[in-house]
């Protein structure tokens, strides 16, 4: 077995996603390789704001593929996600050929027979042309394949969980009307979850499951380069080490990987050279989103800046 | 490698992880796309595959150090097998070789196992106690009670017969080489017993677990021994964790498939009542409303700790929890269980109301005069207490009130009901007003209890 080649790949999947600005840890591009290879979803979860739904945009991007999105929330069903009748298109049809109906039927001379000759007709009103495809059926039909984002899984019921099962593991949903609808090419499928509530384990075993946590002040540093190229290496660095600072603290909300590259802008908007106690405190919402935590951080900013200073002088 | 792996999902499984048939084969597929060349890359890949939550990923990667840190059988472990076997029988040019690098003249009569201790080989020794562990089905094991026998069976697969004898022979012989043979074979003893501990921290922990919890969880929560309050808590915690995966679903829920025909015609009226809209019955369900009553007096003062923790646990399962706690007299602490955690709200709360003597009656007047409003007739109201009242009036009457007003009155006691109604147990009196009483005595126990609770709302 050529064992050199699968790391080679995985190093492939690395730079690929690169090129499209998105800095993958080994992890996460041994995911994104092994998916591909053995044709499983991937289950990202992880904190708010660490890049779970920015890594199916690059992969999408890297491979150019389509990117089909399919956004959770409470209450959604079938009917959104997977496809549905084009009932008001069925009722105005029917009312428009109202006519036309009687005309065909006309010779019929008994009720019976008229069912007859309407059967012949074959489902007119259950054909393709009244099935509106939502995000899931539109993801099997792409002819290139596609990637197919399922975000906020966690945000939907139980129930929907179960739908999802046979376009996880089969790559196809069955519409009683019309049959088993098989993928084109097998979509590439990414589901992300914040883990409000925990996902069911037949889900979980069709996936492959990626934890992205706050990432290691090397890598981060090296993902804020990438996003915000203006900013200088010596900011850069005190800033990754402020945040890193921050998130040892005990909050409501720990400042996320968006949050950086939020503050990153920020801070090269106010062409700040270097971190100082005034500026922070000015831009510390950019990083805090509650009011408590803010003030927890604040009497903190000072040593902070200091220990984030003192590391970028040994490193 | 296949066995390897296979030895390393039991592994796994020990280590709590719950690894499924199917979440194996996804491993194996996984496992042959990246080889084994580069270890990293081969723990991400078993942590995508087999894990499926962050606490499985760390004790998986723990699992995975521990097993791969231990002497894994060579590539040669097949022909070392047989020439081992074969050297059982008589001599062997292998086992010869080994003497000869020995040095050791003379030992052609001294059995395989002496002659591989004696030329110090160590990969020969650890492939030996590898095959030898196998044969003895090492990962069976499941109870630290059971080492000895794996021990004993394990030195038996290596021949420790045949060297024992070889020592007696040798002692009258060559005293020193008969010495060096016994030295040997006490190294060999510690590290069959270190592989052994090895095997058991690997295959046997779940096990354990699982039997400690077992105890804890039927143990009457007033006799829980001091040290083992922490694990206790672990427990209730885990039981909490629990009680909020399976009731915090979504509780909205719309009922597909039954036209509302007096909406959809409402709806359509525009058009003539043609239903181009369609509008689906729904069903609505009860939110969960809680009143938690907890007694923190002297008298229950080993389990109200677990009361508040529970009750603090039921704060975050349901949005709508209001807690009280009462010794002597009556106060809300919803604000400080919800606002601190489990350990700092109980301390804040014993020192505020807790150790006192109870007086039911006064807590209940104290209830009555200023949140007799909390409760709807949406509520479950549940009091946890012994409902000992130092002879002072149990004021029956008003829990009379709340159970008319509220939608369930469950009362959970710690006490068995053997002694109820005895001493100054006024259970009887209440009783009466109660949808529900019950013995609240262990963690199963309570567990059941607000399962119970939570789940009428489903």
């Amino acid at each position: 077995m050529a064992d050199t080649r699968p790391t080679a790949s995985i190093e492939a999947v690395e730079s690929g996603l690169a090129a499209q600005g998105y800095i993958a840890s080994r992890q996460i591009a041994t995911a994104v390789y092994l998916s591909q290879q053995i044709e499983k979803p991937i289950l990202v979860e992880g904190p708010a704001g660490v890049g779970k739904t920015e890594l199916a945009k690059a992969i999408a991007a890297w491979r150019g593929m389509k990117m089909i999105r399919l956004q959770c929330y409470e209450g959604l069903d079938e009917a959104k996600a997977l496809y549905e009748w084009k009932y008001a298109k069925q009722l105005l049809y029917t009312q428009i050929l109202k006519d036309k109906l009687g005309e065909v039927l006309g010779g019929a001379q008994t009720l019976a027979a008229a069912l007859d000759q309407l059967h012949t007709f074959g489902d007119v009103f259950f054909s393709k042309e009244f099935v509106e495809p939502r995000p899931l059926l539109q993801a099997l039909e792409q002819p290139a394949g596609c990637v197919l984002l399922i975000d906020e899984i966690d945000k939907s019921d139980a129930e929907f969980e179960s739908l999802l099962l046979e376009i996880l593991s089969d790559f196809q949903v069955t519409i009683p009307e019309l049959g088993t609808v098989s993928a084109v090419a097998p979509p590439t499928v990414i589901l992300t979850s914040n883990s409000e509530r925990d996902l069911g384990d037949a889900l979980k075993r069709r996936c492959l499951h990626l934890h992205i946590g706050f990432p290691e002040q090397k890598l981060e540093e090296r993902i804020v380069e990438s996003r915000v190229p203006g900013i200088s290496q010596n900011l850069r660095k005190q800033m990754v080490g402020f945040i890193h600072e921050i998130r040892s603290l005990d909050l409501k909300k720990l400042p996320s990987v968006s949050e950086a590259i939020d503050w990153a802008r920020v801070l090269v908007l106010l062409q700040a050279n270097e971190l100082d106690h005034e500026i922070v405190k000015d831009t510390l919402n950019v990083l805090l989103k509650y009011e408590a935590d803010i003030e927890a951080a604040t009497p903190q900013i000072s040593s902070f800046i200091a220990k984030a200073s003192r590391q970028g002088v040994f490193s | 490698m296949r066995e390897n792996l296979h030895r390393f999902f039991r592994a796994a499984r020990g280590a709590g992880v719950r690894v499924s048939p199917a979440e194996s084969i996804d491993a194996m597929r996984a496992v042959a796309q990246v080889g084994f060349a580069d270890r990293d890359v081969l723990r991400d890949t078993f942590l995508l595959t087999l894990a499926k939550t962050q606490d499985e990923k760390r004790a998986l990667g723990e699992c995975f150090d521990l097993f791969f840190s231990q002497p894994e059988p060579q590539q040669e472990s097949a022909e070392q097998n047989k020439s081992d076997d074969d050297s059982e029988s008589g001599a062997n040019p292998s086992a010869d070789e080994h003497g000869d690098t020995a040095g050791g003249a003379a030992n052609e009569n001294i059995g395989p196992l002496g002659q591989m201790l004696l030329s110090q080989d160590r990969s020969a020794i650890s492939t030996a106690i590898a095959n030898a562990s196998g044969a003895a089905s090492l990962p069976d094991i499941r109870y630290f009670t059971q080492r000895g026998i794996f021990q004993t069976r394990i030195l038996d697969a290596m021949g420790i017969q045949r060297l024992r004898d070889d020592i007696d022979e040798q002692t009258t012989r060559n005293p020193a080489l008969a010495e060096r043979l016994q030295e040997a074979l006490n190294g060999l003893r510690g590290t069959v017993r270190d592989a052994v501990s090895q095997a058991l921290l690997l295959y046997g922990r779940e096990e354990a677990e699982n039997l400690r919890n077992e105890i804890l969880r039927n143990a009457p929560l007033a006799r829980i021994e001091p040290r083992q309050v922490e694990q206790m808590r672990a427990l209730i915690r885990q039981i909490a964790r629990r009680l909020r995966e399976r009731y915090s679903k979504p509780r909205k829920r719309q009922r597909r498939g039954h036209l509302d025909v007096r909406r959809t015609l409402r709806r359509n009226a525009a058009w003539g009542g043609v239903p181009f809209l369609t509008a689906w019955k729904r069903k609505h369900r009860d939110r969960p409303k809680i009143v938690a009553l907890c007694d923190v007096s002297g008298s229950v003062a080993r389990v109200s700790d677990f009361f508040l923790l529970l009750i603090h646990s039921l704060h975050e399962v349901v949005d709508d929890v209001r807690s009280f706690a009462f010794s002597g007299h009556l106060i809300e602490v919803s604000d400080i269980l919800e606002s601190n955690s489990p350990e700092e709200a109980m301390k804040e709360i014993m020192s505020k109301v807790g150790f006192g003597s109870s007086d039911y009656g006064n807590s209940f007047a104290d209830f009555e005069d200023n949140w007799m409003s909390a409760i709807t007739p949406q509520t479950t109201v549940i009091v946890l207490g012994d409902a000992r009242s130092n002879n002072l009036d149990p004021r029956a009457d008003i829990l009379r009130r709340i159970g008319e007003r509220s939608k369930r009155l469950v009362w959970l006691n710690p006490e068995g009901r053997m002694v109820w109604g005895f001493g100054d147990s006024e259970m009887p009196r209440y009783a009466t007003f109660c949808t529900v009483v019950r013995q609240c005595a262990t963690a199963q126990q309570l567990e059941r209890a607000v399962s119970d609770i939570v789940a009428t709302y489903q």
